[in-house]
């Protein structure tokens, strides 16, 4: 269970400029919910780098080499036949099926990638019980900061974030 | 002497441009998006539903025409000994050069990062899967033995065979079946921030059960949207090369073989500009349609009408090469066959056909030079529709000439459609209409997110 501390925000501008002031004051932000991707926003979040593009270039080639493996073993081992001394690895005809099945293979490879490392599916989640949050998917922000400890520090987070533009505050379990 | 006074107008934000004022804001974006799937009350649907019963009415034909080719065979059509191929393989390459170009100009325009892609790309990847999922039927259709299409894929076998792998044939069946089903990966992952949308505004329990299921939980937290965006530009990536090469290689299906007319190098990328062009045509028509009947006049602007003409144009223009090449290939080679299929493209029993493939694909396309003509919706919609109907006969003269002219004179023949071969075309048309229209109706029709994201970006500029 980790307690946060969860500032809506209605306006993109401001949300980039609350989280920026935070990160300098020193509040440890965990998360930020919004309609659309804000780079400016990731970059202040500590992640470790997508691992995506790797797992979709290791599965593309995986499939690329078992598609020419089959193709290989078909016409050359297990049923060769000589028409007119054409060679019996014919590998630029043999070209495409490798290319076209890798690409589908990186693409399920990521994609099933991509769900993992958002820890989807997962249909229920504390957050989409607190009230607002629905907006997040819509035309608000929400930073989301671990929330102090002191209620003294507490009290200073809150309005903190009220003068930068907050326009809902809320403290919230996960 | 008189000076000139020039009026210098500021240009508009990139961003400005591709929305109207109304539609400026995020809460205005979701609104205008969702209310043809949760302010029903707001259409009279008297629309949908005479489209959808005339789709479903075509749809019927398209299966009763389907289940007789596949009890009597293909004899129904008009197939002969000379034009064994007929309507079926020229609707599969239409049908599939339409179906690649969804995913093409999508991807294609995201790493352009052509911001006006935001309001389009939704159905026009929508379109693709329809388009793809069609064309895959006809080549199926158009076998002998339907029943062993199967005989394409590599599986242990009391026969013990194999796929001939050196067959084009073989390369359209693994490129079709890939492309099938990246095209659903590619649509679908760009699909879920919206589901969670519908999911977030749904009002009734089973809207917010259904669209949730589907959002799969998506929360739009930082590390959901970084981990979308990898791997939303990389499907990009891998999309463009992967729609390339399986339009050449149905560009190879008559380019590997030795026919006049067929055998000829430029096909592989004749087929590709081919495929965006017929594709952009098609997207065309879909977003005039989309966004007269659900005023989204907002969203879809004719700025993007202007801008997809322009595209339009540039690919009438490359079409129109690619003729002349093919024309001065012919002559300039010296085969025999080679002249006398030229020939008979311009004033054998098919010319009139040729003349209006012409004058659809490379003539008329040409009034795009005008702007009023590109700033024009209908003007734009009744070329995109010739271009359509353009490159519908582009496919099927490729198929015809050749096969009616060949090498061997007492060999050629002209084909004649039957009422079959007319209720296959013609009926695939309705069940893509009742396709795309059940979309409308069920999935939010435009990029919610990413309109957010170009609406917001102009704000703040």
């Amino acid at each position: 269970m980790t307690a946060l501390l969860l500032a809506q925000f209605t306006e993109s501008a401001r949300f980039v400029e609350a989280a920026r002031r935070a990160k300098r004051a020193d509040y440890r932000l965990v998360d930020a919910f919004t309609p659309f991707p804000v780079e400016a926003v990731d970059e202040l979040l500590e992640r470790r780098r997508s691992r995506i593009r790797i797992a979709m270039f290791v599965g593309g080639i995986v499939m690329a080499a078992l598609a020419y493996g089959i193709e290989y073993y078909s016409a050359v081992i297990n049923y060769p036949y000589n028409s007119g001394g054409r060679p019996l690895d014919a590998w630029p005809a043999f070209m495409l099926v490798p290319f076209a099945t890798g690409i589908l293979a990186a693409a399920i490879a990521g994609f099933t990638t991509f769900l993992i490392e958002c820890g989807l599916p997962r249909l229920h989640h504390a957050l989409f019980a607190v009230e607002g949050f629905e907006r997040a998917s819509q035309d608000q922000f929400i930073l989301a900061l671990e929330r102090p400890a002191q209620d003294e520090e507490l009290q200073q987070a809150l309005d903190f974030f009220r003068n930068a533009g907050a326009v809902a505050l809320r403290e919230v379990e996960t | 002497m008189s000076i000139a006074v020039i009026r210098t107008e500021p240009m508009p934000s990139e961003a400005e441009r591709w929305t109207l004022p109304h539609a400026r804001s995020l809460a205005a974006v979701n609104q205008l998006v969702a209310a043809p799937l949760y302010e029903r009350g707001l259409w009279s649907w008297k629309t949908w539903w005479l489209a959808a019963a005339a789709s479903g009415a075509l749809t019927v034909g398209f299966l009763v025409a389907v289940y007789v080719v596949l009890t009597r065979g293909v004899g129904v059509w008009g197939v002969n000994t000379s034009s064994v191929w007929g309507f079926a393989i020229a609707d599969y390459v239409w049908w599939i050069g339409i179906g690649n170009a969804g995913t093409l100009i999508s991807s294609m325009l995201l790493l352009m990062r052509q911001k006006w892609r935001a309001s389009t790309n939704r159905f026009a990847e929508a379109m693709t899967l329809f388009a793809a999922t069609i064309a895959g039927i006809f080549p199926i259709i158009h076998l002998g033995r339907p029943m062993y299409f199967y005989w394409l894929t590599p599986y242990p076998n009391t026969m013990t065979i194999w796929p001939q792998w050196r067959s084009a044939l073989i390369w359209d069946f693994w490129a079709i079946l890939s492309y099938i089903l990246f095209s659903i990966i590619f649509w679908y992952v760009g699909l879920i921030p919206d589901l969670a949308t519908m999911r977030d505004r749904a009002r009734s329990k089973f809207a917010a059960t259904a669209y949730g299921a589907l959002a799969l939980g998506w929360r739009g937290s930082a590390r959901h949207w970084q981990a979308y965006e990898t791997l939303h530009l990389a499907l990009a990536c891998l999309g463009v090369p992967l729609v390339v090469s399986l339009h050449s290689v149905v560009g190879m299906d008559f380019a590997a073989s030795l026919m006049p007319g067929w055998q000829e190098t430029i096909f592989p990328p004749y087929f590709v500009v081919g495929a965006m062009y017929s594709g952009f045509a098609m997207v065309v028509c879909l977003a005039a349609l989309v966004r007269w009947g659900f005023r989204q006049e907002g969203l879809i602007t004719v700025a993007h009408f202007d801008v997809m003409a322009k595209i339009m144009l540039m690919a009438s223009i490359v079409m129109g090469l690619s003729y002349a090449t093919e024309w001065f290939n012919a002559w300039y080679g010296g085969d025999r066959a080679d002249r006398s299929l030229l020939i008979f493209e311009f004033t054998g029993g098919y010319a009139p056909m040729y003349w209006a493939l012409l004058f659809c694909n490379v003539l008329a396309p040409q009034a795009f030079w005008l702007r009023a003509v590109r700033r024009s919706v209908v003007g734009v919609f009744v070329i995109a529709v010739a271009i359509n109907i353009g490159m519908w006969l582009e496919r099927i003269l490729i198929v015809w000439n050749t096969l009616s002219h060949d090498y061997m004179p007492s060999m050629w023949r002209l084909f004649l459609p039957t009422v079959w071969d007319w209720l296959t075309t013609i009926g695939s048309l309705g069940l893509f209409v009742l396709m795309f229209l059940v979309f409308v109706r069920l999935v939010p029709a435009i990029s919610m997110h990413e309109v957010r994201k170009l609406v917001d970006e102009e704000a703040s500029s």
